[in-house]
């Protein structure tokens, strides 16, 4: 099966600063992958790698054969959706035509909506729980709505590939999990995959095929979680102490216990 | 679910209004403008503005030709004028304020205003405004291209070839105060000359006076070119209302459309405050207000905001000519003198709602 989207040998660094080194990883369709690892590791940075907003200094990034950098804009985005870390606080919009600019890449200069594009754009408020927001004002709404809204417009350009720049930080519980049952029901219907920076390793663990993790600006491993999650990974990439169990699934969950000393 | 109907009635209410504000823009302007060119010291009934309109149009003589001179060439010239530099204006706040995500942008924050005043003042200064009509606006023309492409090159130089909108606002602000003080200083010098000085003060108030056809053939296209330049860019502005990144992800060429806007942007500053003066206000607080009804979409937005810029101006020009007939109130005074407390009731009485919502 062809990969939908691939980082061949990518390195990336600003001057005097190598970020990342010969990162290598393929996206299958249906597929959720995680991206985990410390606080400025570059996750972020191999996002912006993955869209086309940095160029790899070696290696490139394959979108279903074609290299990214002989993509045009439009193109990306009809194949990859990012969703940043950090939205605007104050943004002007209300709910719906926050989402509905998620269409553009779909539109010519001067189309207007089709009806393809107000059906997906309910679709992708149905399914993150916003539908009953979408007249509203963003500046309305609570930190975890404006956050769900957000992922909607991501949704609703129904690329391929999503990308998520920690899509549950400020979310409860509830929202937490239904966040990424999303991303799973959604990866699993058509063919499309997504890659996912989290923090928490158990819903990590839970819900995504594999975890990618970076520690020192390289790939550390790129497995099945049972595979990753060990005592002994998480104590020399996070630098804790950590339990690893399993949840009556048998699907591991950590536990961390206490920070290690830092070695010499 | 009471909320959700509440919620469901805000909307339409705020729906209502905004096709109220769409609705009523094209009339307004028709009779601003019809005010604007029948108001004044001459007393000139509609009826006989039109057929002195009429007589102009056709070619025959006018029995009363004072009335065609009177709303042929003073009048109307500068009705228009001050609706396409209005506009213009508003147009440029309203594109400055999406682009930077930033309510207080306004048209002076790029450099662009007060490179044209500088130029302007140069101008004047140097005796050539006072031996060539196109003197003054060239003058004006050339300090804002020369600042915008300043803003620009360092912008550019500093970002290693991207241009980042911090650094583009920081380099504006830093050049607009530089401009700002070599303007006043070039008042300081002139002030031992009182008409040169006076005429520098007058024209740093902005103003329509004695503003002519070719003003308005000098400054009407490029305002209006670079309007178009601006407003074929309002879906990219929207999306970069999402952040620089959200936007790419949804296929945006950010620096470009950066560049384009700001060409755009430049253009109509330049030009609108080559024929009419620095008229402030305008392009501040119309997108500002036209947003708190009709939204955020530029699309709507920005040829909201002309025309709205353009009622404005002329309206206040109504009152700059009028209120202390037959002497003249320097409009930029009169757009600032009603805009203020305007802006003021709807900034504190959505500061309330949002409160109490």
């Amino acid at each position: 099966m062809t990969s939908l989207l691939a980082a061949e040998g990518v390195t990336f660094g600003y001057p005097g600063r190598e970020v990342l080194r010969d990162v290598s990883f393929a996206l299958s369709a249906g597929e959720l992958v995680a991206l985990c690892g410390p606080n400025g590791v570059g996750k972020s940075t191999l996002l912006r790698l993955l869209i086309g907003l940095h160029a790899p200094r070696a290696g490139r990034v394959a979108l279903g054969g074609a290299s990214l950098g002989s993509l045009r804009r439009r193109e990306i985005a009809r194949r990859v959706a990012l969703l940043p870390q950090e939205s605007p606080p104050d943004l002007p919009l209300t709910a719906r035509e926050t989402v509905a600019l998620g269409r553009l890449p779909h539109l010519g200069r001067s189309e207007p909506e089709r009806p393809a594009d107000v059906a997906a754009v309910e679709a992708a408020l149905a399914a993150t729980d916003t539908a009953a927001l979408a007249e509203r004002p963003m500046t309305e709404l609570s930190g975890g709505e404006r956050h769900r809204v957000h992922l909607a417009r991501a949704l609703a350009q129904e690329a391929p590939v999503l990308l998520l720049d920690e899509p549950v930080a400020g979310l409860d519980l509830v929202h937490q999990l239904q966040a990424l049952e999303l991303l799973r029901a959604t990866v699993g219907g058509a063919a499309r995959a997504a890659v996912v920076a989290l923090h928490d390793l158990s819903l990590a663990a839970r819900y995504c095929d594999r975890i990618l993790l970076l520690a020192g600006g390289a790939l550390r491993a790129d497995a099945p979680p049972a595979a990753v999650l060990t005592p002994e990974t998480l104590a020399g990439v996070f630098g804790v102490r950590a339990e690893v169990r399993a949840d009556e699934a048998g699907r591991p969950y950590v536990v961390p216990l206490a920070p290690l000393p830092r070695g010499p | 679910m009471p909320p959700v109907r509440n919620d469901a009635a805000r909307a339409s209410r705020a729906r209502a209004s905004a096709r109220a504000v769409e609705a009523a823009a094209l009339p307004a302007a028709v009779a601003v403008l019809v005010l604007a060119t029948t108001l004044g010291p001459a007393h000139i009934s509609l009826r006989e503005a039109v057929t002195a309109l009429g007589h102009r149009l056709s070619g025959h003589p006018d029995p009363h030709a004072w009335r065609e001179t009177v709303i042929w060439s003073v009048r109307l010239p500068r009705a228009l004028l001050g609706f396409v530099v209005g506009g213009g204006l508003a147009v440029a706040g309203a594109a400055l304020q999406g682009l930077f995500r930033n309510p207080l942008a306004d048209p002076g924050i790029l450099g662009v205003s007060t490179g044209a005043s500088l130029g302007a003042v140069l101008a004047i200064y140097g005796g050539l405004a006072a031996r060539a009509v196109w003197a003054l606006p060239a003058g004006s023309f050339a300090g804002a291209a020369v600042n915008a492409l300043l803003v620009f090159a360092l912008a550019a130089r500093r970002g290693r070839g991207r241009v980042f909108t911090g650094t583009l606002l920081l380099i504006g602000v830093a050049l607009s105060a530089l401009a700002v003080s070599f303007t006043t200083f070039v008042l300081s010098v002139s002030l031992d000359s009182y008409d040169v000085g006076r005429q520098i003060v007058y024209w740093l108030l902005g103003g329509l006076e004695g503003r002519t056809w070719d003003h308005l053939l000098l400054g009407g296209p490029a305002v209006l070119v670079g309007a178009a330049v601006v407003l074929a860019q309002a879906r990219e502005l929207d999306a970069l209302l999402l952040g620089e990144l959200a936007a790419v992800s949804v296929g945006i060429d950010v620096a470009r459309v950066r560049v384009r806007v700001v060409l755009g942007v430049s253009l109509v500053v330049g030009a609108a405050v080559a024929v009419a003066g620095p008229i402030g206000f305008v392009g501040l607080v119309v997108p500002h207000v036209l947003r708190l009804v009709v939204g955020a979409r530029h699309r709507v937005l920005v040829p909201l905001s002309f025309v709205g810029g353009g009622v404005f101006v002329v309206a206040a020009d109504i009152f700059a000519r009028t209120l202390l007939a037959p002497a003249e109130i320097p409009v930029g005074i009169v757009t600032a003198a009603l805009g203020t407390p305007v802006f003021l009731a709807l900034l504190v009485r959505r500061e309330a709602a949002a409160v109490t919502a």
